[in-house]
């Protein structure tokens, strides 16, 4: 694979949250920052999220989360990568996730987690600085 | 409302005001290079009778009660009654959330408001593998009837309304309360209350969605054909704007989008063969009042005005009551900020004045935990009591419309309305809502106007208290927590349930909805014969599901 792949972001929305603001515009935000970008649409299961994340070649999976399903799902995600032999992919994530649960969701294998008041830039930042293509 | 002399005198006057200004702008200028409001709409220094001199006193402002309601629906507004305080509430299980029913009944709330956790919102039960990590969190399970049943003890069914959050299962859950209601002893004809049962603003934002637009539609239209005959002081659905605005759009497309999902289902009801005078009367409507005072005000009263219109008008309706737009208000969740979460007290308080302002029909005002989690017991008394500060402190309900004439005030409600007609228009030549939403074109309106306020955000050039200024650390808060034994309590009732029933009735039931689906006639009834029976919520839709397939999002971005 060329040195100068692209970065692959997968977005994804697990659960049954509607809430897709945060996620769109974070796909939207990481496109114009020059990834690619594939967003699942909403309503995905962990097992859904792994299968495309493994089929669409990517190197890191956001997941956005509003609904409190976080401490179910978050570990869900990376225990099916592991199973699959793809936890090199990274797993980050945003949300509405309480303070004290993110040093357990850090804990299981997260990478990153966003909170209200991040900035485009800084996600981005984050990404660049933390995701590199995998060979 | 001006006469031509004074509209010079005002011009001459402007003119020195004028002059002025550019001389103190040559020292002093402006805080910002541009004045908008949160939406993005450009606002004047200041407004006068040059700005509201093609309005006519009767045809545009008018009086309360009266064609077009620009200055509220009802004659006596708040010195007849206070809007109803309803607080959506849902917590945990059935027993959670019937203790803070009646705590907030006990302190003053006026109306019941259901919040239901996701895998009820979506159709599926709480031992469904998709409501893995959900039971409970983002509202109440209900799963049968016997979870309503204990959701409602102590609560007297003809003393209460209630408004229930739910659009894919709506007719499942109004189902639930007329069976309820009955075992109460309180006929069908006198429960009142409102099912939001307003599948198109989910496809466009909320995205609990289940079925496909149109089956989505038909089942709509058989609740409102069912209760405009049986449940006479039901409202048959919530037509709401809030979801929409939550989701990134401006004020203008709530409005607009809001009411081209109304004329949607008032088209769909009349292909049904109903009388628009029969239904009318009973379309409720739900809007956001977000941070930006007075473009919220003229929203509302645009609101009005448009919808007055567009039944007398377009849909030829003849009883005043077809022509109002009653609405609930609920304060704007995504204006709170995780940051500094005590100054979310005085943001909805600002936004709750600009409701009654623009005379709200009924009013949930956000805690200021919520953008943790849902508000504990001490962050919900304070919203309520913020509401009842606002109806019995300030003054504020003493007299009607109080904005009206301000010709800042009118020239914005004209200036929304014409901009919501534009819309309008546009959704119309696309073949209506149903068409322009297949097309993805309220989705992407949403999906540009939310991306371009986060650039705005982020860029400084708006301005968020505690997010991008005055920024300064805060200690945490208690929040609620869903506690892991208020599932295993569900999840056995809900087996219990399915054990105890006499399930070859169930099948029955079933048996029946799916013909109906298929053939056609009206669900209601069947539906009510299969909760009775203690059908869950899930069976039900898995039938739906399976007979008219699951709509599943494009996600544009």
């Amino acid at each position: 694979m060329s040195p100068e792949r692209k970065i692959r972001i997968l977005i994804a929305k697990p659960g049954l949250d509607g809430h897709d603001r945060g996620a769109k515009i974070i796909a939207r935000g990481f496109r114009d920052a020059g990834f690619e970008v594939i967003y699942t649409g909403l309503h995905q299961t962990p097992e859904q999220i792994v299968a495309a994340a493994i089929q669409e070649d990517v190197d890191g999976i956001g997941l956005s989360i509003l609904s409190g399903a976080h401490d179910y799902i978050f570990p869900q995600v990376i225990e099916l990568l592991k199973e699959k032999g793809a936890n090199d992919i990274a797993v980050f994530g945003g949300g509405i996730i309480p303070e004290e649960d993110i040093l357990a969701l850090k804990g299981s294998g997260v990478k990153a987690l966003f909170v209200p008041g991040t900035t485009i830039e800084e996600a981005v930042k984050w990404v660049r600085e933390n995701i590199k293509p995998r060979k | 409302m001006f006469k031509e002399d004074q509209l010079k005198k005002v011009g001459e006057e402007k003119k020195r005001w004028v002059d002025d200004l550019s001389k103190m702008l040559s020292e002093t200028p402006e805080r910002l290079p541009r004045f908008t409001t949160v939406s993005d709409l450009e606002i004047k220094g200041l407004y006068t009778p040059e700005d509201i001199k093609g309005i006519d006193h009767s045809r545009d402002i008018g009086f309360p009660g009266i064609y077009p309601f620009t200055r509220g629906v009802q004659p006596s507004m708040y010195r007849g009654r206070l809007w109803t305080m309803r607080m959506f509430s849902g917590l945990g299980g059935p027993e959670e959330t019937n203790q803070r029913f009646h705590y907030l009944l006990n302190h003053g709330e006026t109306g019941l408001s259901i919040a239901f956790h996701y895998p009820t919102l979506m159709g599926y039960d709480s031992d469904s593998h998709n409501a893995r990590g959900e039971v409970g969190k983002c509202g109440v399970a209900i799963d049968t009837l016997k979870d309503m049943e204990i959701l409602f003890e102590g609560i007297p069914l003809d003393k209460v309304t209630t408004s229930m959050t739910i659009n894919p299962p709506a007719s499942i859950l109004l189902a639930m309360y007329i069976v309820m209601a009955e075992k109460q002893g309180v006929s069908k004809k006198e429960i009142g209350g409102t099912i939001q049962n307003d599948m198109l603003k989910e496809f466009i934002a909320q995205k609990t969605f289940m079925l496909p637009p149109r089956p989505s539609l038909r089942i709509i239209v058989d609740t409102i054909e069912y209760c405009t005959k049986e449940v006479p002081r039901w409202n048959t659905i919530s037509i709401s704007g809030y979801h929409i605005r939550e989701a990134g759009s401006t004020a203008v497309q709530e409005l607009a989008f809001t009411l081209a999902d109304g004329i949607a289902y008032v088209e769909a009801a009349m292909e049904r063969g109903l009388d628009v005078d029969d239904f009318a009367p009973r379309l409720s409507f739900f809007f956001d009042s977000h941070i930006d005072f007075f473009e919220e005000i003229a929203k509302y009263r645009a609101a009005r005005r448009i919808w007055a219109k567009v039944m007398r008008e377009r849909f030829m309706a003849k009883k005043p009551r077809s022509w109002m737009l009653r609405f609930h208000t609920q304060t704007a969740g995504c204006s709170l900020t995780a940051q500094q979460p005590f100054n979310n007290v005085v943001r909805t308080a600002y936004e709750a004045l600009a409701a009654v302002l623009g005379g709200t029909n009924s009013l949930h005002t956000n805690s200021l935990d919520e953008t943790y989690a849902i508000p504990t017991e001490e962050a919900v008394t304070i919203a309520l009591r913020t509401q009842q500060i606002l109806a019995e402190e300030t003054g504020v309900a003493n007299t009607i419309d109080p904005l009206a004439g301000s010709y800042f005030v009118e020239s914005l409600t004209n200036e929304m309305e014409e901009k919501a007609w534009d819309y309008i228009r546009k959704i119309d030549e696309m073949g209506g809502m149903v068409k322009a939403i297949e097309r993805g074109f309220p989705q992407m309106e949403i999906a540009e106007a939310a991306y371009r306020f986060q650039k705005q955000i982020d860029a400084n050039e708006k301005a968020t208290v505690g997010v991008n200024k005055y920024v300064t650390d805060h200690p945490p808060i208690t929040i609620w927590r869903m506690r892991p034994e208020i599932e295993e309590r569900q999840l056995k009732r809900l087996q219990e349930v399915k054990r105890t029933r006499n399930n070859a009735k169930v099948k029955e039931c079933l048996g029946e909805i799916r013909k109906a689906s298929q053939n056609g006639g009206n669900l209601m009834p069947h539906i009510i014969h299969a909760v009775r029976e203690y059908t869950t919520i899930q069976e039900i839709c898995d039938v739906w599901r399976e007979v008219f397939g699951r709509y599943t999002d494009p996600g544009y971005f």
